[in-house]
């Protein structure tokens, strides 16, 4: 109850001042919006159905991208733990090309695959790639060494032992890695778009500033957050109560 | 080593005791302790010959962790390794599942020597190692599952072993909601499920109160004596490896060598309480006491950590 009367305060008082702002009109309203002006964009934006086409087109590519980086980041990472060479090696190069944001790989990516979707896709694999590799990587270290020897001794070998032992074992350790290669994929993709007229989200952003409507460009803004919210809090959120309650893990506080 | 040998007496004098009447009359007067006797069985079913393993320390030392470790185990035998910490009894587990490689000698089955792990040996963890992603039928299933053994059998055997664990209404149940009993017990009935003829127990019952090791004690006597398995069963409970095992094998402290060997002829069902067993113990225990007190003087000289982590090998 009296969380639900900060929260309510809080927000209260933030519409409040966007509102006071706009209204003393100190800037014009194209580059200062008011909340109702947001609201309409919104709307019209979702009336004219323009919105959901974008939502479709950037949600297809993340999780296309995001797949790809889960599935080679989980084949990278596992190997870079299990073997001491490319530990030494690779494990100190994917750490440092983490420093490295996705979007320095725009140029090579279109001088690749030509200015297309997969040159956005290459961005998004290389923006959560590196995340889910030293995730999964330092999950396989933190997993419990007995789960991997009960595996093999009951005669699990090979694909089946890292399907059916290994990767369950890590989950746990490897659910907040996932998580923020997640949150990277999605920046990449929404950067990534901005710069070439493409039909997701960052377009519809960058038409908005072309058009000098500032309205579409917060409405657009909060679609961006909302999406990255929904599924932060619903899948990834899910996923971790899920996996305690199995495991028998007390919920973190 | 061997000097304190001719001080253990040959074989005991039971007590006679109203309380315990001898429960077998064909075993007559229980003699205990006929050390290093020859094996009867021509093809043992599980043979160590010559086995050794050295590994490299963190600070480039290499150590000898088993020396010339020789062992015959008899099908249907219950065999139970004691020794203090550090001797390398668990890391012997582990080469006779095929976790781990020895540096030399050999693993032999049936007389054949085996390579990496297999489902003919079974080894059950001190911490269990079921999988929490798992329900306990899942769990038990496991094994069948890797070997291909098609669904409707699967379920059959899974409900099967649960029942001789009298753990049938917990199949659906997950492993963090079992006591720490009843996940030893889950451990048991996902080992027997994959019907393999050895299985390797690595202080099972360590981490259980006294209460649920008696009951478990006495439950794995009855599988044991139900399924006929050999069972190979390390412990550093001296008491325990007397009330379990036909033979108790006492390893020395590092390295880990065979020092000796006690049959145990005394009539089964036993209990931990019998005198019978606490007599045979005490001859054990007075031979592991040096070897313990050196384990202990090592550790407190060097301040060494006494287990040795397999899986590092030089």
């Amino acid at each position: 109850m009296k969380r639900a009367m900060r929260f309510l305060i809080f927000y209260t008082a933030l519409f409040g001042l966007w509102t006071l702002l706009a209204e003393l009109k100190i800037w014009p309203p194209y580059l200062f919006p008011t909340p109702w002006g947001v609201a309409e964009a919104l709307y019209a934006g979702f009336q004219d159905h323009s919105y959901w086409i974008a939502i479709r087109v950037s949600m297809q590519r993340v999780l296309i991208g995001y797949g790809i980086s889960v599935i080679l980041g989980m084949i990278l990472g596992l190997g870079v733990a299990s073997n001491k060479f490319l530990e030494e090696t690779m494990g100190g190069l994917l750490v440092s090309l983490q420093s490295l944001p996705s979007i320095c790989w725009w140029p090579l990516a279109l001088l690749w695959f030509g200015l297309n979707q997969n040159a956005i896709l290459f961005v998004v694999i290389m923006g959560s790639l590196l995340s889910v590799t030293l995730a999964m990587e330092d999950g396989r270290k933190q997993m419990p060494k007995i789960f991997g020897q009960a595996g093999r001794n009951l005669g699990a070998k090979g694909f089946k032992l890292f399907w059916y032992v290994l990767l369950p074992a890590s989950l746990p350790f490897i659910v907040s890695g996932l998580k923020q290669g997640w949150a990277f994929a999605w920046r990449s993709l929404i950067t990534a778009e901005m710069l070439y007229l493409s039909l997701g989200l960052g377009q519809v952003l960058m038409m908005g500033r072309d058009l000098n409507d500032m309205s579409s460009v917060i409405a657009v803004m909060f679609l961006i957050i909302a999406i990255g919210y929904v599924v932060d809090g619903v899948v990834f959120k899910g996923m971790e109560r899920h996996l305690q309650n199995r495991w028998g893990l007390t919920p973190a506080p | 080593m061997s000097t304190n040998a001719q001080s253990v007496p040959r074989a005991f004098p039971l007590p006679l005791d109203p309380r315990f009447p001898a429960r077998s009359p064909k075993h007559g007067p229980v003699s205990v302790d006929l050390r290093n006797r020859s094996q009867s069985s021509p093809i043992p079913k599980v043979g160590l010959s010559e086995i050794c393993l050295s590994y490299r320390t963190q600070s480039g030392e290499r150590l000898l962790a088993l020396d010339n470790i020789n062992l015959q185990v008899r099908p249907g035998e219950f065999v139970c390794i004691v020794g203090p910490s550090g001797c390398g009894k668990s890391t012997l587990l582990h080469l006779i599942a095929g976790l781990h490689t020895q540096t030399s000698g050999q693993v032999l089955i049936d007389g054949k020597p085996v390579q990496g792990t297999g489902t003919d040996r079974i080894l059950i963890f001190q911490d269990h190692g079921l999988f929490p992603w798992l329900t306990v039928g899942q769990n038990v299933e496991f094994g069948m599952k890797m070997k291909g053994v098609p669904k409707v059998e699967r379920q059959e055997r899974t409900r099967h072993y649960l029942q001789l664990v009298h753990l049938a209404k917990f199949e659906t149940s997950y492993i963090h909601q079992l006591s720490g009993g009843m996940r030893q017990r889950v451990a048991i009935a996902r080992a027997l499920a994959t019907e393999p003829d050895v299985l390797l127990m690595d202080e099972p019952f360590a981490a259980l109160d006294a209460q649920t090791r008696d009951l478990l004690h006495d439950e794995l006597e009855r599988i044991w004596s139900e399924t006929g398995r050999t069972i190979i069963f390390v412990t550093h409970n001296v008491r325990e490896a007397v009330r379990l095992g036909d033979r108790v094998v006492l390893l020395t402290f590092r390295p880990g060598r065979v020092k000796s060997q006690f049959p145990v002829d005394l009539p089964r069902p036993r209990s931990l309480e019998d005198p019978e067993v606490a007599l045979a113990a005490r001859a054990v225990l007075d031979e592991l006491r040096d070897e313990t007190n050196r384990s202990l003087e090592a550790e407190y000289r060097n301040g060494i950590k006494p287990h040795i982590e397999p899986g590092v090998e030089a």
